[in-house]
């Protein structure tokens, strides 16, 4: 079975200094990693080259079995993997309905698509997708609101529904958990949880080990670029690479 | 219709027309400020054809338009490599190439002018202006213009997220070239005259004064802008020539205050919500 995203060999520096150093892993089908490591050990970084926000040095990435190493960025999206970003990038002239209307677009290309008036009809069917999917998160009464006024915890929330819409098998997420309260916390695994139901694969940056735990079953460790450690997180845990590299900065 | 004031409502169209036309790249982010010299394209391309080839208004004004388009097009690709005032620079000067190619060319009477035979009434523009309106409504209307805003607002992620983002900027970029080159192809027919020295810097300026007054957030901005433009300083002519300063102090004044222009989307909404609440998901 192909792996929904397969990393091998990478290497990225920046003006000489090395932010990945030959970095391998996979992430099967079904299996929910997170991406863990100390601050700017290039966890973020991971998902620019994955995301094609970078160029790539060396390696390979394949996403769904298609190698989409130096795909151009906009490309990436149509192989099934879409990202959310750390700190929430919506566009924030637009409304939340508008800004999941734009995440649609990847299943909406033609040009029938593009020049359709879809605003005329209150109930076209892209705007009901769009209620719909806010719904299912308890967003629906903010679709009509312009983004740039709400509140933290509802544009995280929007960041990732918005996400959703892409129609992508593979979802990585920048941090999701960050800055939310617990029970805005419970409400997201409660939502990650549905959408590993349905079939979707996530990879998880994530420094809430409590919430990596809940659900994450595999777990990759970076630490000044490499890879440190992968498995289990109980597993990990042990690791004495690890304990060194979280000294200091918090309890792993 | 008094003649003064069939006369003011011409000019307005024109500059409804010259203000979509740089509208339509600006809501992408991209600041053209060349848009005169597409109207001259038009313009001449639309009077050559039915001076020197006999070719009917109906089929020379839309060609007018065509090659602007395609020169916004063609253009387009490279120049809209660079931002900011990068853009605004190369689009300034090729607005100032584009006039002095024409200056210089002896086939369209060169710095003499050019006469222009056909024809078009005060009602030919006003529909032309039309036209452009009712186009710009239902391009608001559909996805295109929410790429627009998507990728003013943030191009890393409308890229991410598919949205080709430099094909809906040379697309804008061109769009608005052809919507320029049709306005000046109706004010060749209008005026039975074109020069080069029309279609100048201060032209290219203004109509972005407009559309920025008029404010880029929503379609409606650039018609309330270029209204206001012409008809202020009619309305101002009591004081003669003292109309121009106070115009001027109050623009000034104006952008201080509200820098995002005049018409947003917040004041639509604002203005939606009050007499009919219940249906605010209909624009």
């Amino acid at each position: 079975m192909t792996a929904a995203l397969s990393i091998q060999g990478l290497n990225k520096s920046f003006a000489g200094v090395r932010a990945i150093t030959d970095l391998s892993f996979e992430v099967p089908k079904g299996v929910t990693t997170a991406l863990i490591g100390p601050n700017g050990a290039g966890k973020t970084t991971v998902f620019n080259l994955v995301s094609g926000v970078y160029g790539v040095d060396a390696g390979t990435i394949t996403a769904n079995g298609v190698d989409i190493t130096h795909m151009p960025s906009r490309k990436r999206i149509s192989t099934g993997i879409a990202r959310s970003f750390q700190n929430i990038r919506l566009m924030s002239h637009l409304t939340v309905l508008e800004n999941m209307l734009v995440g649609q677009h990847v299943r909406n290309t033609s040009l029938r698509a593009l020049l359709t008036p879809y605003r005329l009809f209150p109930n076209h069917r892209w705007k009901v997708e769009a209620r719909a999917a806010l719904a299912e998160s308890g967003l629906e009464e903010w679709a009509n609101e312009t983004v740039g006024a709400l509140p933290y915890g509802v544009r995280k929330r929007i960041d990732l529904v918005r996400a959703t819409l892409a129609g992508a098998s593979v979802l990585m997420l920048d941090e999701p958990a960050a800055g939310l309260n617990p029970s805005e916390t419970n409400a997201l695994r409660d939502h990650l949880k549905a959408l590993m139901a349905k079939g979707i694969t996530l990879l998880v940056v994530e420094h809430d080990m409590h919430f990596v735990d809940s659900i994450c079953e595999n777990v990759v460790v970076l630490n000044f670029g490499e890879k440190i450690a992968e498995g289990p997180l109980s597993q990990v845990r042990q690791n004495a690479k690890v304990r060194e590299a979280y000294i200091g900065a918090e309890e792993v | 219709m008094s003649g003064y004031l069939t006369g003011v409502l011409v000019v307005l169209a024109f500059n409804v027309m010259a203000a979509y036309a740089v509208y339509l790249p600006l809501a992408a982010g991209q600041l053209n400020l060349g848009i005169a010299g597409f109207m001259a394209i038009g313009a001449y391309a639309s009077a050559f054809l039915t001076n020197e080839y006999a070719w009917p208004m109906w089929a020379a004004i839309p060609v007018g338009a065509g090659l602007a388009g395609l020169t916004g097009l063609l253009i387009g690709i490279p120049v809209l490599r660079t931002h900011g005032i990068y853009l605004a620079m190369a689009t300034f000067a090729l607005g100032q190439v584009i006039s002095a190619l024409f200056l210089n060319l002896e086939v369209v009477g060169g710095a003499a002018g050019y006469p222009v035979s056909d024809y078009v009434g005060p009602n030919g523009v006003f529909l032309a202006a039309a036209a452009v309106v009712v186009l710009m409504l239902y391009l608001s209307r559909t996805r295109f213009a929410l790429y627009l805003t998507a990728v003013k607002s943030d191009p890393t992620v409308a890229d991410l997220l598919g949205v080709s983002v430099r094909g809906i900027q040379v697309a804008a970029f061109a769009l608005g070239a052809a919507v320029a080159g049709f306005g000046g192809a109706f004010y060749a027919h209008h005026y039975n005259f074109v020069e080069a020295q029309h279609f100048n810097v201060l032209l290219s300026v203004f109509t972005v004064l407009y559309v920025l007054f008029g404010g880029t957030q929503t379609v409606w901005g650039p018609l309330v802008g270029a209204a206001f433009f012409t008809l202020a300083p009619e309305l101002l002519r009591a004081s003669d020539q003292w109309r121009y300063a106070l115009f001027a102090v109050f623009i000034i004044v104006f952008m201080a205050i509200r820098p995002q222009g005049l018409v947003t989307t917040s004041l639509l909404r604002f203005a939606r919500r009050k007499p009919a609440a219940e249906s605010s998901e209909a624009a």
